[in-house]
């Protein structure tokens, strides 16, 4: 999509830019223990955690690696893996 | 006498381009009071108060938020306008990156001055020549009535749907604001027919919604900067349109990037801007009078520099001088510096070396200039000195 001048966007331009590439570390969510307290989706800074069919899962195209849902999940179901791109 | 040469008056400079600046129906005028640039603004508010201009004058708390505010009002598709010099343009710094990169056309005259420490009130041109790299469309003004006539046509230029890029106007503080002498005030009708009112495509409006100057990552933050550059690149022709543009309507042309005096069949050349020219030119006029083929180049626009024109101005001359008010410390001066590089990948070989003169108030004389051309021609056997102080007081060193 073409830029205009003066960085000049219309509203809801941040589903276009992606920012998930800061990333350095990725969570990984391991299911079987996830209990569904939904507290890595309420703590989670970008917002970026949601549910699918049922599952909490972080939408990595916005998600910073920041690590704040593996450090609040009470039964330890996330873990911080090194991301290699 | 013609309709285009009457309307003359002897007025204070400062006043001279606050009328201009009225006849260019500001919608929003937003400045910080700071000498020598006051008696600008003084008059502008005057203006206002007594319903000579129809335009919201904000009093704010520093340059920074004087810009800052143009900003808004700019985006909101009002033509904006403020002025400054010295610490005041230092202050306005991150502001002046902002308005180039928002691409909103205000413009700004400089009352150039010298940047503390130590605290100096007086004339150099340090602030802007400093500033050259924020993205602004620069044009320095010889005389008052340049100013003016510069101030009016720094909105066609910045206005332009192809460039929207802000414009400082830069006159010599003191020495141009604070002079009276005969100026031909614009006429407001034909300013009016020269400068339509300001109709952007884009305008900050809750009724369609979007975002000026948004967070750009590293996938598109240098596209943004080449469009900035690309707009430099389409202003060296606009400024020469919009130039002979104000000649059809006003009478009044002085070049649009450049102008010459006895350039043609001059041998040695001498570079600069500003207000020092008029003694420049009384300078060469006695010069020629003995016959020494000298000749001058007055530099109009600074930024965007250009690079082509200068070629094709000085590829007669065999030694050329550039003199300037500011230095840059650590390295030579700004004008100097892009001079050299302008000539340094084209055939021409001609020998340039600068100087610096006239910082913090210093007066530039005649003799100065003489001594320039003098050092100037013995640089065409063999450069002594690249680059000096000319007016050096060493004594006190």
């Amino acid at each position: 999509m073409a830029i205009k001048a003066g960085s000049l966007v219309d509203p809801c331009s941040t589903l276009i830019t992606k920012t998930g590439a800061w990333r350095t570390f990725v969570p990984v969510v391991d299911h079987e223990k996830c209990i569904k307290c939904s507290l890595c989706e309420i703590y989670c800074p970008e917002g970026c955690v949601h549910q699918e069919e049922g599952l909490f899962v972080p939408d990595l195209a916005y998600c910073k690696g920041c690590s704040v849902c593996a450090n609040e999940c009470p039964r330890m179901a996330i873990t911080m893996v090194l991301e290699e791109k | 006498m013609s309709e285009k040469t009457t309307n003359m008056k002897v007025v204070e400079g400062s006043y001279a381009v606050a009328h201009a600046v009225m006849c260019c129906r500001p919608d929003v005028i937003s400045a910080y009071p700071i000498t020598p640039q006051t008696h600008i603004v003084e008059n502008l508010s005057q203006m206002v108060a007594d319903g000579d201009l129809d335009s919201e004058f904000l009093t704010v708390d520093s340059e920074f938020s004087a810009l800052s505010v143009l900003i808004g009002a700019s985006a909101c598709g009002a033509r904006s306008y403020s002025s400054t010099t010295s610490q005041g343009l230092a202050l306005m710094y991150e502001v002046l990156y902002n308005v180039s990169g928002m691409r909103v056309p205000i413009v700004m005259n400089v009352a150039n001055r010298a940047v503390g420490a130590p605290l100096n009130i007086w004339n150099d041109q340090q602030d802007a020549i400093g500033a050259r790299d924020v993205g602004w469309i620069q044009i320095y003004a010889e005389d008052v009535q340049e100013a003016v006539d510069a101030t009016l046509q720094a909105y066609k230029i910045a206005e332009d749907s192809g460039i929207r890029t802000p414009v400082m106007v830069c006159m010599d503080g003191f020495v141009l604001t604070h002079v009276y002498e005969p100026v031909h005030l614009l006429d407001k009708e034909l300013a009016r027919e020269f400068l339509p009112d300001y109709k952007p495509a884009n305008i900050l409006d809750p009724a369609h919604p979007m975002t000026f100057g948004a967070f750009a990552d590293p996938s598109t933050f240098t596209e943004f900067r080449y469009q900035q550059f690309e707009a430099h690149q389409k202003a060296l022709v606009k400024i020469e349109d919009v130039a002979r543009e104000f000649e059809e309507t006003f009478g009044r042309y002085y070049g649009g990037l450049l102008d010459g005096y006895f350039l043609d069949d001059a041998e040695t050349v001498i570079v600069t801007l500003g207000s020092v020219v008029g003694t420049i030119k009384d300078a060469i006029d006695d010069m020629r009078s003995v016959g020494k083929k000298v000749g001058l180049l007055k530099l109009r626009s600074y930024r965007p520099f250009p690079v082509q024109a200068l070629r094709k101005a000085l590829k007669n001359a065999n030694c050329i001088a550039v003199i300037e008010k500011d230095v840059a410390i650590g390295g030579e001066a700004g004008l100097v510096t892009d001079l050299k590089s302008a000539f340094y990948n084209s055939s021409i070989r001609t020998p340039i070396i600068g100087f610096v003169a006239g910082l913090g108030g210093r007066d530039i004389t005649i003799k100065d200039i003489r001594k320039i051309v003098a050092k100037a021609e013995a640089s065409r056997g063999r450069i002594e000195s690249e680059f000096e102080f000319l007016d050096l007081r060493t004594e006190i060193l």
